[in-house]
C-alpha cells in the first residue's frame, strides 16, 4: 500500500563490540621528526559509542594524533589496538577498510565536483565491480551505483543539504563545506569517525548546527566519534570524555568536568613559566 | 471535464466526496507527489485514498470525532496534506498554523480553536507545542511525521504518524466492513459542516479562525477551477505557506475538485530546483518572487557572453513589442510574429525552461501591487500572468482577471458568483460562495465585519475603473473625504508621488479639510546628482531642499501627478492644490518614519502642525524650528524658512463614471 519506499538505513557496522567496549587502544605512542619529539609516550583508549575529544594548545600534538590513527604516520614505539588487532605500520586506505574515517581540519573536498559526487566518492572503497563493468555502466555495475546512490541520498537527507545536491562544493559557503566533508566520512559507514577541528573558522551558528550532527551521528548511528577541537565551550558540551595534550605529552584524561579543574589543564592553557 | 463537474454539482458538497470520485475516475493518475531522498515519490488518487483511509481510520481509533479540532503544522508534505482529507472524513476540523509562528502566538491559536489534536511536521513543532503545553489543555496527543529527534523523548502524548496508519490498516485488516463504513460516512456527511479552519496572520491584532463551510469552500473552487479550466492533466507546486488561505485554496481545494496534481518541494531552500523539474502548469506567486526572478535573469545577462547579451536584448525588445499581443490573440504584423517565432526558439522558451515556467497555462500574483514593467516582462514571454484579489473570509477569490483582459494595474472584474460593492465611503465590499461562516468563537467581531445585507467589509478602499476592473487603493480605515464631499486616499496620492526618482518620501493631507496638499522629501541622491550636473552649489540637505530650481523641479512633479489623478475619476477632486518641500529628511530616529520606513502620519501631522497650518491659511512661507536627532545622537534643532507653492489642477475626466460602472 505504502508507495514511499522507508528510508534506506545506513548500518552501523557490526564489529561485535558492544556499546562501551573497547574500541580502540593507543599504547605508549611516541613520533618523532628528525629530533622533534611530536608525541611522547601517550596512552589512552576510545569505548564504543562514545564521543572523546583530543584537546591542548597550539603544536600540543593533537593533529599528528590522529594522523597516526589514521595510519598517516606511522609512530616510531607504541602500538595501536584497534577492534582487538593490534597494528603499528599501515595505509590510510587500510584504516578506511578497518573502519575508519576522518574530516580534516582545513577542507579537503573535490572543489570543481558536486556535493553528491564528493559523497558518492567517499562510498567508492565499497564498490566492487571490476573497472570493465563500471565503464560499461550497465547491468551488474548500474545496481550497484544505485545502492550507493540511495545511501548517499539518506546522508543528503540526514545533513539536510538537499537544496545543494548539484552545487560544485568550491562554491560553497566554508560551514557547508565542513557540512559536505562530513558527509563524504559517513559515506564510508565508519566505526570510528576523526574529526579534525570540525568548528573551525565556523560563526556561531554554524557551529551550533555541526554540533548537532555532531551528536546525532553519534546518538542516532551509534558512531564512535574522535575529535580535536579548539573551542572549549563545544568541546566540553559535546564529549563524553577529553585527553588533554601538552607539547606532545598526555597532561589529563577524564570527564569534561574533571579535565576543566585540572590544575595542570589551566596551567597549559592560561600559560605559566614552564 | 468541465461537463463532469457540472453534473456532478450539488451532490458534491465536500472534499472527502471529491476524494472517493477522484480514486474512481482518476485512479490512475498521479494525485501527490514529493521529493524525497532525490527522487520525486508519487501516489495515484487511488493510493492516496488509501494513506488517507488509513490515517482516518487511525486517528478515529485515537478519539477524534466529529467536530473536534486538529491542528496541521509544518511544511508543504503529503502526509500533512492527508491529514486535512483524513480529518474532514471524520466530520472533525482541519485548522493549518503557521509553522514559523512564535510560540506565544501558537499557543494562542491553539488554545482558542480548542485543537485536540496536533498533526506536526518533525521535532521542531514538537518541541515548540510541548514548551506551551500547560496553556492548551484540550490538546491530547501530538502526532509527528518526522522522527528525527524524537527518540529520547517521553512517549506520551507523541505518537508516530506511521503508527496511527498502521492502526487504522490494522483495523481494516480486523473488520472487513470497516472501509465501506468509512466511506458511507463520508458520502452521508453534511456539507453545511466546517471544512477548515484558517487563522488570519494577525498583522493587525490578534488572529481570527475564519469558519469556512464544506459547501462553501466546494462551490468557490469549482468555480475557479471551470474559469481557469483546470483538469487531472494540470500540475501544481506547493510551496506557499500550508496554513495560508491561498494554499490551502489553490492546492488542496482546487486540487480536489478538478483532480490535479499537488507536488511538494524537498525543502524550501530546493523551490526552484523542483519548480524546472516539475513544470507545473498552473502557478501563484506573489510580486515579490517575479521581481526575484527578473533580478536573477538580468544578473546571469550580464555575466553572459556578448553574442548572448547581444540576442537577449534584442529578443526582449521583440517580446516587448509583440509578445502580450500574441498572447492575448490581438493582431500582430507578419514581421512581429516571424521575429518572436525566432525568439521563442533562441530565448524565450530556453528562458521559461530556467525558470520552471515552460508549462504554465495559467499564473497568478496577488498580495501587493506588481509594476507594469515586471507584469509585462513575464507576459511578453507568453507566460499568462494575471490578477486576482482575495481574502481569507472570502475562501481566496474576490476578483479574478479574464484570460485577455490583464492590466498591471487592475485586480480584475469579481471571481464567478461573487458580487462587489463599493460602499459610500469607498471600502469594498463582497458576498461570494465561499465567504466565512464567522470568525470562530468571536459573534461581535463577525457582525462587524458583515453589513446586514450580508455583505463582508473587506476593510480595503478600491474602485471600479472605466472598464469594470477593480482598483484596490488603501487600506480603507486610511482613506478620509475633503469637506467637498471627494475621496482623498492618502496612500495613492503619495505612491503617485513617490513614482518620481525625485521624491524620496510624501505625505499627504486633506481629510476633513478643502482640498489636498502635500509635504514633500527630496531624494538627496537623484536631486544631487541633477544639482552636481547643473552647477548648483549646495551645503546642507536644508538649502538644497529650499532651492528655488528644486522647487520648480518639484512643482513639475506635482503637476504630473496631478494629470494622473485627474485620469481616475474617483481620485479626481483629491489633486494636489498646494505643497512645500521639507527642510528636513523624515527619519526613523525621529519617530517620524516606522523601523520599517513606513510615514507614521498622525506623528507627522502633530509634529509639524503649524506648517499644515501654513499649507491652508494661504501663506506663502513659514519659519519652524524642528528638533532632530544626529546620526550620532546628539539632538539639534533646525529652523528654516519653509516656502509653500500653488500648485495646477486639472478638470476630472468623466466623473459621472462611478454610477455607470456599478
Amino acid at each position: 500500500m505504502n508507495a514511499r519506499p522507508e528510508p534506506v538505513k545506513l548500518a552501523i557496522v557490526d564489529d561485535g563490540i558492544p556499546m562501551g567496549g573497547l574500541l580502540m587502544e593507543v599504547k605508549n605512542v611516541s613520533l618523532r621528526f628528525g629530533g622533534v619529539k611530536a608525541i611522547t609516550d601517550i596512552s589512552f583508549d576510545v569505548k564504543k559509542g562514545e564521543i572523546r575529544a583530543i584537546i591542548g594548545p597550539n603544536g600540543a600534538g593533537k593533529t599528528s594524533m590522529l594522523n597516526v590513527i589514521n595510519g598517516f604516520y606511522t609512530p616510531q614505539e607504541g602500538t595501536i589496538v584497534f577492534r582487538g588487532q593490534e597494528r603499528r605500520a599501515m595505509k590510510p586506505h587500510h584504516a578506511v577498510r578497518q573502519g575508519i574515517a576522518r574530516t580534516f581540519q582545513n577542507v579537503a573536498l573535490f572543489k570543481g565536483m558536486s556535493t553528491l559526487d564528493n559523497i558518492m566518492a567517499g562510498r567508492s572503497v565499497m564498490m566492487h565491480r571490476s573497472l570493465f563493468w563500471q565503464m560499461l555502466w550497465h547491468g551488474p555495475a548500474l545496481k550497484e551505483e544505485i545502492e550507493h546512490r540511495e545511501k548517499v541520498e539518506e546522508i543528503i537527507d540526514f545533513l539536510e543539504i538537499q537544496h545543494i545536491r548539484r552545487t560544485p562544493v568550491g562554491k560553497l559557503p566554508y560551514g557547508l563545506q565542513k557540512r559536505v566533508e562530513l558527509g563524504r566520512a559517513l559515506a564510508m559507514e565508519p566505526s570510528l569517525l576523526l574529526l579534525d577541528e570540525p568548528m573551525a573558522g565556523m560563526n556561531l551558528e554554524e557551529k551550533e548546527d555541526m554540533s548537532r550532527f555532531i551528536i546525532d551521528v553519534n546518538r542516532q548511528r551509534g558512531t564512535t566519534i574522535a575529535l580535536i577541537e579548539h573551542d572549549m565551550g563545544v568541546v566540553m558540551d559535546l564529549s563524553d570524555r577529553v585527553v588533554v595534550l601538552d607539547y606532545g605529552k598526555k597532561i589529563a584524561d577524564g570527564t569534561p568536568d574533571a579535565v576543566k579543574s585540572n590544575q595542570d589543564v589551566i596551567d597549559a592553557y592560561l600559560g605559566v613559566a614552564h | 471535464m468541465v461537463a463532469t463537474v457540472a453534473a456532478a454539482r450539488g451532490t458534491l458538497d465536500t472534499f472527502p466526496k471529491y476524494l472517493l470520485l477522484n480514486a474512481r475516475r482518476f485512479g490512475d493518475r498521479p494525485a501527490m507527489r514529493h521529493k524525497d531522498y532525490g527522487i520525486w515519490q508519487s501516489w495515484t488518487w487511488a493510493e492516496q485514498l488509501a494513506q488517507i483511509r488509513a490515517l482516518a481510520l487511525g486517528l478515529q481509533a485515537l478519539g477524534l470525532s466529529h467536530g473536534d479540532k486538529i491542528a496541521v503544522v509544518g511544511a508543504n508534505r503529503p502526509r500533512l496534506y492527508w491529514t486535512f482529507a483524513a480529518a474532514q472524513s471524520l466530520g472533525a476540523v482541519p485548522v493549518p498554523v503557521y509553522a514559523d509562528a512564535v510560540a506565544e502566538e501558537m499557543a494562542y491559536v491553539l488554545n482558542h480553536a480548542g485543537v485536540r489534536f496536533a498533526v506536526v511536521q518533525d521535532q521542531e513543532q514538537v518541541d515548540k507545542i510541548q514548551s506551551f503545553s500547560d496553556r492548551i489543555p484540550m490538546l491530547r496527543e501530538i502526532i509527528y511525521d518526522e522522527p528525527r529527534g524524537l527518540d529520547g523523548y517521553d512517549q506520551s502524548g507523541l505518537t508516530a504518524f506511521t503508527a496511527i496508519q498502521e492502526r487504522g490498516e490494522a483495523l481494516l485488516a480486523a473488520d472487513s466492513g470497516l472501509a465501506e463504513r468509512w466511506k458511507q460516512g463520508i458520502r452521508e456527511a453534511s456539507g453545511d459542516d466546517i471544512s477548515v479552519m484558517l487563522y488570519t496572520s494577525g498583522t493587525t491584532g490578534r488572529s481570527k479562525g475564519v469558519m469556512i463551510t464544506a459547501t462553501g469552500a466546494v462551490n468557490a473552487a469549482r468555480d475557479t477551477a471551470e474559469f481557469d479550466r483546470l483538469s487531472e492533466k494540470d500540475s501544481v507546486l506547493a510551496y506557499l505557506p500550508l496554513a495560508w488561505v491561498g494554499d490551502h485554496y489553490l492546492n488542496y481545494a482546487q486540487g480536489y475538485v478538478s483532480g490535479l496534481c499537488m507536488n511538494c518541494p524537498e525543502s524550501a531552500e530546493t523551490v526552484a530546483q523542483d519548480l524546472r523539474e516539475i513544470g507545473p502548469t498552473f502557478y501563484f506567486a506573489p510580486p515579490r518572487i517575479f521581481e526575484g526572478l527578473l533580478t536573477s535573469v538580468t544578473i546571469r545577462m550580464e555575466d553572459a557572453g556578448w553574442l548572448k547579451r547581444k540576442l537577449f536584448d534584442y529578443f526582449i525588445g521583440v517580446a516587448k513589442r509583440h509578445g502580450e499581443a500574441i498572447l492575448e490573440g490581438r493582431p500582430v504584423p507578419l514581421s512581429g510574429r516571424i521575429s518572436y517565432a525566432l525568439g521563442k526558439i533562441l530565448i524565450y522558451a530556453p528562458l521559461r525552461n530556467v525558470l520552471g515556467l515552460s508549462n504554465i497555462r495559467v499564473a497568478y500574483t496577488a498580495g501587493e501591487a506588481i509594476g507594469q514593467d515586471l507584469f509585462s516582462f513575464f507576459r511578453s514571454l507568453g507566460i499568462n500572468l494575471k490578477q486576482l484579489y482575495g481574502q481569507t473570509e472570502a475562501f481566496l477569490y474576490v476578483t479574478v482577471q479574464k484570460d485577455g483582459e490583464v492590466r498591471a494595474d487592475t485586480v480584475g472584474p469579481a471571481a464567478p458568483h461573487v458580487d462587489i460593492r463599493i460602499s459610500d465611503s469607498g471600502e469594498v465590499l463582497f458576498r461570494s460562495p465561499g465567504m466565512f461562516a464567522g470568525y470562530f468563537k468571536q459573534e461581535d467581531t463577525t457582525a462587524e465585519t458583515l453589513t446586514e445585507d450580508g455583505y463582508v467589509k473587506t476593510g480595503d478602499a478600491g474602485f471600479f475603473d472605466t472598464d469594470g476592473q477593480l482598483k484596490i487603493i488603501d487600506r480603507a480605515k486610511d482613506v478620509g473625504k475633503l469637506t467637498s464631499g471627494a475621496l482623498f486616499a492618502p496612500k495613492y496620492i503619495e505612491n503617485t508621488l513617490k513614482f518620481f526618482p525625485n521624491i524620496k518620501e510624501a505625505v499627504a493631507f486633506g481629510h476633513g479639510r478643502d482640498f489636498a496638499a502635500a509635504f514633500i522629501n527630496i531624494d538627496l541622491q537623484a536631486v544631487g546628482n541633477w544639482a552636481e550636473r547643473n552647477n548648483i552649489a549646495y551645503a546642507s540637505y536644508q538649502e538644497l531642499a529650499g532651492h528655488p530650481r528644486v522647487y520648480e523641479m518639484i512643482a513639475r512633479n506635482v503637476d504630473e501627478t496631478n494629470l494622473r489623478l485627474s485620469k481616475e475619476p474617483v481620485m479626481a477632486g483629491a489633486q494636489i492644490k498646494r505643497f512645500l518641500v521639507l527642510h528636513k529628511e523624515l527619519d526613523a530616529d525621529d519617530g517620524e518614519l516606522t523601523r520599517t520606513l513606513k510615514v507614521r502620519r498622525a506623528f507627522v501631522a502633530e509634529r509639524y502642525a503649524p506648517l499644515i497650518e501654513a499649507l491652508y491659511d494661504g501663506s506663502t512661507e513659514k519659519y519652524v524650528e524642528t528638533e532632530m536627532t544626529y546620526e550620532d545622537g546628539r539632538k539639534g534643532v533646525v529652523r528654516a524658512t519653509v516656502k509653500i507653492v500653488d500648485a495646477k489642477t486639472y478638470p476630472a475626466a468623466r466623473p459621472e463614471i462611478r454610477e455607470a460602472a456599478e
